[in-house]
């Protein structure tokens, strides 16, 4: 059985640089940092005193009040993703028994699990626990409502593997398709950990930023004064579809979705493998999958979430991959704006490079101030402003906590 | 209106995201006002919340309608 091709037919997002897709991508051309103080709570007490939120968020400007105190916010953040995202695409007409969900996310419905676990402690031990809890909670919770909400009755699942979830989505569905399991497939990310629990418990792994003095100036992938990840929360979601399908019914294409690999590093439950011997064999793997050379790759946004060793092991791997190539690539960390959506970051990253794919514009890795000498001087790390360049193939590598790496591989759609 | 069906009154226009002239007596809450069996459930535990008592789930089946839901609370409530 030959495998089905898959296009992009719709994109979406809600993000610390805009609340829709076009608004996402004029703050990635722009160079523009979505860090801040933290609002949601009072951090006062914490090491980490800033994020990439989402600004101005109101869920009542997206949701009815009862629909909306029924949802957790990592679950809103991705029906407003998936809903631009399904409009996008214009999926009017289109059988809803063939069109699927698979969502992505790290850690589902972390502000629910708080909220809850602190009132039964302030309690007097009766458990008073609100039945809509646990629905809020539960990571699939996202991709249900959006089943729910436009009656996709297709396959319907979350993937989670921390920070690499939302590839691990997209692969999913690109499977699900290729296989001929599904004609439409929506799916993307999301994650809202801006919460104590969520920014104490990052605080504990000694893996977030301090920098509290210059917020905007703290993600600095590849910088040598990098300090650790910035949190960011939000969602972005992608509409697949089979090649055919999509040219039957007049869709827009994006772009195609040509290959996905997975691995893992099998080396530590946090640490990266600092060889990147796990982040080496699954760009090979999406290569392969792909059916591609590397020397056809154009850009690769990395996963470079600004951690002192993250970062260096990845781009060693890139070099090992590509060779005397690497010095051809344009190399970005679009998480020097976004921030770190975790089990969002696929998705965002996924939408930043069909964008930059479109506009023929790679968008920068800002806040590069001082060269870090482990790094090979003569690497195209975008530094700073983005760069005007013909994009045909684009990469983008996710890595997560756990150890699982995954690389999604897209290209101008061609006959 | 006694002061408990005032409260009772804004538990449900709060949790069911209801307008204040459909909470009338005979108004039950799954037919006229939209609630599902997990939004039934929520507005007992707000009432048990609110009025400090613990209603039995046997007695909880009774409670349909807002009328229903002041009378028990006139009695119960502490």
């Amino acid at each position: 059985m030959s495998l089905r091709r898959v296009v992009v037919t719709g994109l979406g997002a809600i993000t610390p640089l805009g609340k829709t897709a076009p608004a996402y991508w004029e703050g990635l051309k722009a160079g523009v940092s979505g860090a801040a103080p933290i609002t949601r709570f009072d951090a006062t007490k914490f090491k980490t005193r800033f994020a990439c939120e989402v600004k101005d968020y109101n869920p009542d400007d997206y949701f009815e009040r009862k629909e909306g105190r029924k949802m957790d916010i990592f679950t809103q953040f991705g029906l407003i993703a998936a809903d631009e995202a399904i409009q996008d695409a214009n999926l009017e007409g289109v059988d809803k028994d063939r069109v699927g969900v698979i969502w992505g996310s790290g850690i589902g419905g972390l502000t629910s699990l708080q909220a809850e676990c602190i009132a039964f402690a302030n309690g007097d031990g009766t458990p008073r626990f609100n039945p809509f809890f646990i629905p809020k909670m539960i990571a699939d919770s996202a991709s249900g409502n959006i089943s729910i909400k436009h009656k996709f009755r297709g396959p319907n699942f979350v993937t989670t593997s921390a920070c690499a979830s939302s590839s691990d989505s997209i692969i999913s569905a690109f499977n699900y398709i290729r296989l001929n399991m599904a004609d439409v497939m929506v799916t993307g990310g999301s994650e809202a950990a801006v919460t104590e629990s969520g920014v104490g418990g990052f605080n504990a792994l000694k893996a977030m930023s301090e920098r509290n003095d210059a917020p905007e100036l703290a993600s600095r992938p590849y910088d040598k004064e990098r300090d650790g990840f910035v949190l960011g929360e939000g969602a972005a979601s992608l509409v697949l579809e089979e090649y055919e399908h999509a040219k039957a019914r007049g869709a827009k294409i994006y772009a195609e979705l040509i290959g996905g690999g997975m691995s893992a590093d099998a080396y530590h439950i946090t640490a990266p493998d600092p060889e990147g011997n796990g982040v080496v064999l699954v760009m090979q793997n999406a290569l392969r999958d792909a059916g591609i050379s590397p020397a056809d790759v154009d850009y690769i946004n990395t996963h470079g979430t600004s951690t002192p060793l993250g970062d260096g092991a990845e781009v060693k791997a890139i070099q090992k991959v590509f060779g005397e190539h690497a010095y051809d690539l344009n190399i970005s960390s679009t998480k020097s704006m976004t921030g770190h959506l975790l089990g969002g970051a696929g998705a965002i990253e996924a939408v930043a490079c069909i964008l930059a794919m479109q506009h023929n514009i790679v968008p920068p890795t800002i806040n590069h101030f001082t060269d870090d000498p482990e790094l090979d001087p003569k690497l195209n790390f975008t530094f700073n402003k983005a760069q005007e360049r013909e994009v045909n193939v684009a990469m983008s590598n996710t890595f997560g906590f756990g150890g699982h790496n995954t690389s999604v591989i897209f290209r101008k759609v061609r006959d | 209106m006694s002061e408990i069906a005032e409260k009772v009154k804004a538990i449900i226009i709060d949790k069911l995201g209801v307008e204040a002239s459909e909470v009338t007596p005979e108004a039950s809450f799954t037919n006229d006002l939209g609630a599902d069996s997990l939004d039934t459930v929520e507005l007992i535990m707000e009432f048990e919340k609110e009025f400090n008592v613990s209603i039995p789930d046997d007695q909880a089946e009774n409670i349909g309608t807002v009328g229903q839901a002041i009378s028990y609370l006139e009695e119960h409530a502490k």
